[in-house]
């Protein structure tokens, strides 16, 4: 119910909202937790395995039972914790993992199946027959499983990413965070103060108390508000710090527009940041845990500390009649602040024999709370007291077992808390993550005025780490009451008691889990599940791990602790993948014949990164094989164009250029003449092929490379670890240039006459013989031309500086055209290098040898080179290796196919029989027949050997016979001539 | 994670390529027998704590760097240019 | 005691009170037949087969935490046989066989469930590269299916088809892959192992190896020396520092690798999902989380825990795969140590010492070899002979450049792999 005059919502901005359906009032500023509880409706999800009703159970992002769906539709957005969602006009909110309804939920039957259903049960039925697992078992499980319903479409929302650098990073603004960045700021530091809450102020916000005179929230509002004007401070609110990596680098989570009805269009919904900071100062608070005992789980039953934030910091009370279960002072102050806000509290149950109270309420020390009632929400609860048992009339129980440091991150570096007997609680370990310091209810200091005067000093050693100096800055006066807790985690009896609540762990699975000797605290959390729910056990673990050291007579120390892991809280995948939804996951490289092929009609194809046309249909043409076939004619017998910019180009120059090569090559390159061409073959340093291509040498230092498309970055790498790292001494450049060069090759028995006019050199077989290269003027541009082929015709390849790419593309399609020929694709391009047995990474995929392609000759006796000592082993010169032949079809089936194996005739398609495989395939329209490319064991010495192809996945068969690779002109004097 | 590159300053990890311990900075000469061969390109120390690494600014200037770096806590305790660092050992 | 529903029901009935130890804690003895190094999931079920198999029940298996405490109990719980190079085909389709009958083996559920895999591919070269790997598994006696494009959406309708970086040309389905409940596959074989006899010690690190005369005489550890004939090393992502102990060096770099879970959710991923283009794979457990991975974060580490650039690569990976899991939230992330080898595939050998064996070089793919390597390593260690299913995977083959470059075929730089 609403409480007249308090909180920080704004009573003047009434809003509607939907929770299944049924429409509810609440303020702006309330949080849907909150505006629930103002209207009353305790029930608001089932738990996850027994479906038992689940209430609110705290006021922050902790929360383990409160998850809704926030939406429908494509928006629909499962598992949001109801205490963090702010409600805004319109929003909609539904329960999850009940069916048919909240109320009357069918698999509420498995709290009635409970005793057979204990820590682990599964791991002991379900095994017989085993067929029924998939069939029956398993498909049940899942779909009793799982919380909230993903709803299948893709995300519309917007989500961004974005790096910050700061000096320091304070994470959490209640009264350490507040102080610690105000004196940081008075220093000259530049700041970001982030917070996962919507309002600065932390646990000011949920206190009455008096700082510097002022009531606490005012003094957080104006200290955040002088923070504000600052230049040197940047304030994140709903902004979770959601993990600790190395080197100052924090994750954070900024919930950018999930509090808004309408969001701009400009706005993203969430924005993942990656803030790279110097400092950074972790005043996260402290977490209330619960008390363990029988039915604690009902609706209505919450921590004291959340009935008091309702109270102040919403100006709702979560019953109308409360009692309180704690073993600690601060508890005591719900209590105080409900009276003075007239709500009726019927008693304060402390297991503190000692317990004093701190205001006029019922107090009744010594005593525990054996049990409570109520179907679907509390309406009673039973205590003991040394007179005996009683029942108590509640609607609403705050528990309180005390309060365990946020000092999650700080385990993110693999940190261990440490165990505190003062404080009945973990705390960080000192240095736990490099330049990450820890203050206030974090560290363990729970008064205000500590927190505050903590605020003050962490800061100074900040900036001392940063080499600023802090101004004088005196904290301001606030309370300063001990913390008295006496350590309380279970209340001793029968029936259930919860540790998790989403998961239904209670303490009878952490006592059976250590009967069954799962005594490890990590054997503990996976055999009962505890823990391991949304909320990662942050309410719960601490409790779970005490009673596991009570079952198994040791100290809680000596018990160790299970590992908090980033995120702090869940991290949308759509956040911290920003960017990469559709096409974005990486990059396009376009050629600059990009247009220009587009422009034709070519379909275009993804090449690693690049975008390449994939034939270049003429009218009539239904089907690729049709274009490809043509395009395949039009080299072989006048001209074709072809964009090759995507080759890497690599630009090597300096006195020792040819020195690298001849370490990087298998071959040499020292003795190729300036104005030649050579081809080589690149090892890596184990003996495998690494890649090949040609490489021309256009001056007495002055090299440039070409690698393949896929090896381009690697070999830039390749080339600059041997310069830098293996040869610094030698005086050598390197430089890619794949992007500074267009290329075009310009291929088939015409290609002279096409750029004889073009470019103004005269062309011919005397001028530019075959694999000859040099600077020629293309209408006034200095351009580049090789006399090579990659289709074993009379062949060159074109390169302009990039800027003149598409110009001289069009040019060149254009005068091809007019001499019978045109672009072709790498549909053809393939089946031109097939039918002349050159190798691409279909061949080369990164096993295959020098010797297993035939150029084991080409590893030169006369020098060292990159992977030739390791090219020598024996295993990778067995004859009996698998060796590059070529394949074509002698039988009924005329089909070859890539990836098939091959068997020797006759013989079963069995791992033990298989020979090889197949490679490349292709329709040859120059022979008329499909041929391929593929690995054979001892290949070239079975040539005409009939074997069997056998492709099981595609169910073909075929007779085929092992030729050679080379198909088309083996002399090769098309290319030459 | 953040390197400090010797020529660009201080720069996320995703700018750099890493490849592996520094003892591939003492390539062995070609006559050398199969256990250097074998030692070099193979078998590594890998032990926990401080190791001499080779890292590559690909993303940024390209250059190869001997890091020095704990490999249990991945402090960062040295980044030196590899063309710069002599030869070293692990 | 064996588990099955009646005894669910029995104990039920009477307050689960007669529920007995999973396996015993027994004093470290002075000297074992075999002490097994490591209790992990590998060196657990070396101890089950050692026990079941060969009649070899004084062993100990030593760990340095607790049990499963390693890469089983952090891992992303693939199971497959989808290997294409002989020494892989034939020991990953024997491991797939044991899981088979893994349960009625252990009389313990560790939930294989066997919901078909399927790895996506994005051009023609990956097509053909996943044909040439099919047809192996289909030669080795398994199973593959080659789908198209319409193919895949039928069975995976919800993956982006349209607007991609990298359209899915097809995939190669696996359809008796899956997945496994990976805590209880250690627990499993620890109890088995336990009710033969052998002793389980955890919280016992070794800290030396004792040799004499070029032979094993036993392991000096935090509780104290303990004698044997044999010794096996079964401690993935520690093999190094082990084969240090015991004075030699292994072609083992040791990476970091990162997996994630997400919120429980209702069933939207009924099958393994793996990405071509982003080194990404998915599959949701029987509790509702979707569990994915990446690739290493490429640095050497023994931290077991990564750095974001990792992590926002796998979730780019998933929006562009599968827009509809982008409001999935992730909520947890860990840190495995990878064992790498330089071709990589694992090491399952003898060393040069007598009675010292190693078992390492899992790279990432460990946990689906669990039974079959500590099946095939139970059999070296007893036998010493290598197991036909293990008999290529030697610790000399980098000298002798017999590789098994079977997934990746990067050379000889380990975290390639």
């Amino acid at each position: 119910m609403r409480v007249e005059g308090k909180g920080l919502i704004d009573r003047d901005r009434p809003l509607s909202f939907q929770f299944d359906g049924h429409s509810y009032r609440g303020f702006e500023g309330d949080t849907l937790a909150s505006a629930l509880l103002a209207n009353d409706q305790r029930l608001v999800a089932r738990s996850f395995k027994y479906h038992r009703p689940r209430g609110i159970l705290t006021a922050g992002s902790e929360e383990p039972n409160a998850l809704v769906t926030i939406g429908s539709g494509a928006n629909q957005d499962p598992n949001v914790r109801a205490t963090v969602q702010e409600i805004y006009e319109g929003l909609e909110a539904h329960s999850q993992n009940a069916w048919p309804s909240l109320s009357w939920d069918i698999l509420s039957v498995n709290d009635l199946a409970a005793p057979f259903l204990s820590a682990g049960f599964y791991y002991k039925t379900f095994m017989w027959p085993r067929a029924f697992w998939e069939k029956l078992y398993e498909p049940f499980i899942r779909r009793a499983a799982g919380l909230g319903a993903l709803s299948g479409q893709a995300n519309p929302a917007r989500y961004e990413k974005a790096f910050a650098f700061c000096d320091l990073l304070v994470i959490g603004a209640g009264p350490t965070g507040l102080m610690a960045a105000l004196t940081a700021a008075k220093a000259g530091a530049d700041v970001i103060l982030a917070d996962e809450d919507a309002v600065l102020g932390g646990q000011l916000n949920s206190d009455l108390r008096e700082i510097g005179g002022k009531p606490a929230q005012i003094w957080a509002a104006e200290t955040a508000a002088e923070l504000a004007r600052m230049n040197n401070v940047r304030l994140m609110p709903r902004t979770t710090i959601t993990g600790v990596y190395d080197d100052g680098v924090y994750g954070g989570l900024e919930r950018v527009s999930h509090h808004l009805t309408k969001p701009s269009n400009a706005l993203p919904k969430e924005t993942f940041w990656r803030i790279a900071s110097r400092q950074a100062i972790l005043a996260s608070g402290a977490l209330e845990r619960p008390i363990a005992f029988r039915n604690n789980d009902r609706p209505g039953i919450m921590t004291a500390g959340a009935i008091r934030t309702y109270l102040n910091r919403f100006g709702v009370s979560p019953g109308k009649s409360v009692t309180l279960f704690a073993n600690n002072d601060e508890a005591h102050l719900t209590a105080v602040d409900l009276i003075a806000a007239g709500v009726h509290v019927a008693a304060v149950v402390d297991v503190r024999p000692s317990a004093e109270a701190l205001g006029a309420y019922r107090l009744i020390p010594n005593a525990q709370i054996v049990d409570t009632s109520g179907r679907s929400g509390l309406e009673a609860i039973t205590i003991r007291t040394a007179s005996g048992e009683q029942r108590i009339f509640t609607d609403c129980l705050g528990m309180s077992g005390g309060w365990n440091p946020t000092l999650h991150l700080t385990c993110h570096m693999n940190g261990r808390p440490v165990w505190n007997d003062e404080v009945v609680a973990f705390l960080p370990s000192d240095g736990a993550v490099p330049g990450l310091h820890t203050g206030g209810a974090c560290a363990g200091v729970f008064s205000t005025a500590a927190c505050l005067k903590h605020g003050v000093e962490v800061a100074g050693s900040a900036l001392e780490a940063l080499d600023l100096k802090a101004k004088d800055t005196v904290s301001p006066q606030a309370e300063d009451d001990p913390y008295r807790i006496m350590s309380y985690w279970a209340v001793p009896g029968k029936g259930r008691a919860w540790l998790d609540f989403q998961n239904d762990v209670t303490v009878k699975d952490v006592r059976q889990a250590a009967a069954e000797n799962f005594r490890s605290v990590e054997h503990m959390k996976r055999y009962t599940t505890q823990g391991m729910a949304t909320d990662q056990g942050k309410s719960s673990n601490v409790a779970a791990l005490a009673l596991l050291a009570d079952a198994t007579g040791r100290a809680i120390p000596d018990t160790g602790t299970t590992t908090f892991r980033p995120p702090f809280s869940p991290v949308a995948l759509a956040a911290l993948g920003a960017g990469a939804e559709d096409k974005g996951f990486a990059p396009e490289r376009k050629t600059t014949s990009h247009a220009a092929s587009l422009s034709k009609g070519a379909p275009m194809i993804e090449a690693g990164l690049w975008y390449r046309p994939s034939y270049f249909p003429a009218s009539g043409e239904t089907n690729w094989r049709q274009s490809c076939d043509r395009e395949v004619g039009l080299v072989r017998k006048t001209v074709g164009i072809c964009d090759v910019s995507t080759l890497g180009k690599i630009d090597i120059q300096g006195p020792d250029a040819a020195r690298l090569l001849d370490l990087v090559y298998a071959n040499t390159f020292s003795s190729l003449k300036p104005g030649k061409v050579r081809y080589g073959l690149i090892l890596r340093e184990d003996g495998h092929v690494m890649d090949d291509g040609t490489t021309a040498r256009l001056g007495a230092e002055h090299f440039v490379m070409t690698t393949t498309t896929a090896a381009a970055g690697q070999v830039m790498r390749h080339l600059e670890f041997v310069s830098q790292a293996i040869h610094p001494e030698w005086d050598v450049r390197i430089m890619s240039v794949t992007e500074q060069w267009a290329q075009f090759a310009v291929a088939g028995p015409k290609s002279p006459e096409l750029l004889n006019g073009l470019v103004d050199n005269p062309i011919n077989n005397e001028t530019w013989p075959f694999m000859c290269c040099g600077p020629v003027m293309v209408h006034g541009v200095s351009g580049r031309l090789f006399r090579i082929s990659f289709s074993g015709e009379h062949a060159y390849e074109l390169a302009v500086p990039a800027r003149f790419g598409d110009s001289l593309f069009r040019v060149l399609v254009a005068r091809a055209e007019a001499l019978g020929g045109g672009a072709y694709g790498m549909e053809a391009l393939n089946v031109l290098r097939i039918e002349k047995g050159f190798i691409t990474h279909s061949e080369i995929d990164g096993r295959v040898t020098a010797f297993d392609v035939g150029m084991d000759r080409m590893i030169s006796d006369r020098k060292d080179c990159i992977g030739k000592r390791m090219a020598a082993r024996e295993g990778l010169k067995d004859p009996d290796r698998p060796r590059l032949v070529g394949l074509k079809p002698v039988g009924i089936v005329k089909q070859l196919t890539a990836g098939a194996h091959i068997f020797c005739a006759g013989k079963e398609a069995t791992r033990e029989n298989s020979e090889g495989y197949i490679t490349s395939v292709c329709f040859s329209p120059s022979l008329g027949h499909f041929i391929g490319l593929g690995f054979v064991k001892r290949g070239p010495e079975r040539l005409g050997e009939q074997m069997q192809m056998v492709d099981h996945v595609r169910s073909i068969r075929a007779e085929v016979a092992l030729c050679d690779p080379v198909f088309l002109d083996p002399e090769g004097g098309r290319a030459r001539g | 994670m953040r390197l400090i590159c010797p020529i660009c300053g201080a720069r996320d990890r995703r700018e750099f390529y890493y490849q592996g311990a520094a003892v591939a900075l003492e390539r062995p000469v070609p006559e050398a027998d199969a256990e250097v061969w074998d030692n070099y390109l193979h078998l590594r120390k890998n032990l926990p704590g401080d190791l001499e690494e080779l890292w590559s600014h690909d993303a940024g200037c390209g250059a190869w760097l001997r890091v020095t770096r704990n490999t249990v806590t991945h402090e960062i305790k040295a980044v030196v240019l590899a063309a710069e660092s002599g030869r070293g050992t692990s | 005691m064996r588990f099955n529903g009646f005894q669910i029901i029995k104990q039920g009935l009477t307050g689960n009170r007669g529920w007995q130890v999973h396996w015993r804690d027994p004093a470290p003895k002075d000297e074992y037949d075999i002490i097994v190094i490591g209790g992990g999931g590998h060196g657990l079920a070396t101890a089950h087969y050692l026990s079941s198999v060969h009649g070899l029940t004084n062993v100990a298996v030593l760990e340095k935490g607790y049990l499963g405490g390693g890469n089983v109990g952090r891992n992303t719980t693939i199971v497959r046989a989808n290997y294409m190079l002989p020494g892989n085909s034939e020991f990953y389709s024997h491991s797939l066989k044991l899981w088979e009958g893994l349960e009625e083996d252990l009389n313990y559920n560790v939930m294989h469930s066997q919901r078909g895999i399927i790895n996506l591919f994005h051009n023609d070269g990956q097509r053909d590269a996943f044909a040439r790997r099919g047809n192996a598994m289909v030669n080795q006696g398994d199973d593959a299916i080659l789908l198209d494009t319409a193919g895949v959406r039928e069975v995976l309708p919800y993956l982006n088809y349209d607007q991609t970086r990298f359209p899915i040309y097809g995939g190669l389905y696996h359809k008796r892959g899956g997945t496994a409940r990976h805590d209880a596959v250690a627990w499993g074989f620890a109890r088995a192992a336990s009710g033969r006899g052998v002793d389980l010690i955890q919280n016992c690190e070794v800290t030396g190896v004792d040799i004499e005369a070029g032979k094993v005489a036993g392991v000096q550890t935090t509780r104290g020396a303990i004698k044997a004939k044999k010794i096996g090393m079964v401690v993935a992502g520690r093999s190094s520092q082990l084969a240090e102990m015991a004075g030699f060096r292994l072609p083992i770099e040791s990476h970091v690798l990162q997996a994630f879970v997400t919120e429980g959710l209702k069933p939207c991923i009924d099958h393994v999902i793996t990405y071509g283009m982003g080194h990404f794979y998915i599959s949701q457990s029987d509790k509702g989380g979707l569990v994915f991975g990446g690739d290493l974060d490429m640095y050497s580490s023994y931290a077991s825990r990564g750095n974001l650039p990792l992590v926002e690569h796998v979730a780019e990976a998933a929006v562009t795969l599968m827009p509809m899991i982008s409001k999935a939230k992730m909520l947890r992330s860990w840190g495995g140590i990878m064992d790498m080898t330089p071709d990589g595939s694992f090491i399952m050998d003898k060393t040069h010492i007598e009675g010292l064996y190693v078992n390492c070089g899992w790279c990432y793919g460990g946990f689906k070899a669990t039974p079959a390597s500590g099946h095939c390593f139970a059999h070296l260690m007893a036998t010493d002979t290598p197991h036909p299913a293990a008999e290529k995977h030697r610790l000399d083959r980098f000298v002798t450049g017999r590789h098994i470059m079977d997934e990746e075929t990067t050379g000889a730089q380990h975290n390639l792999h």
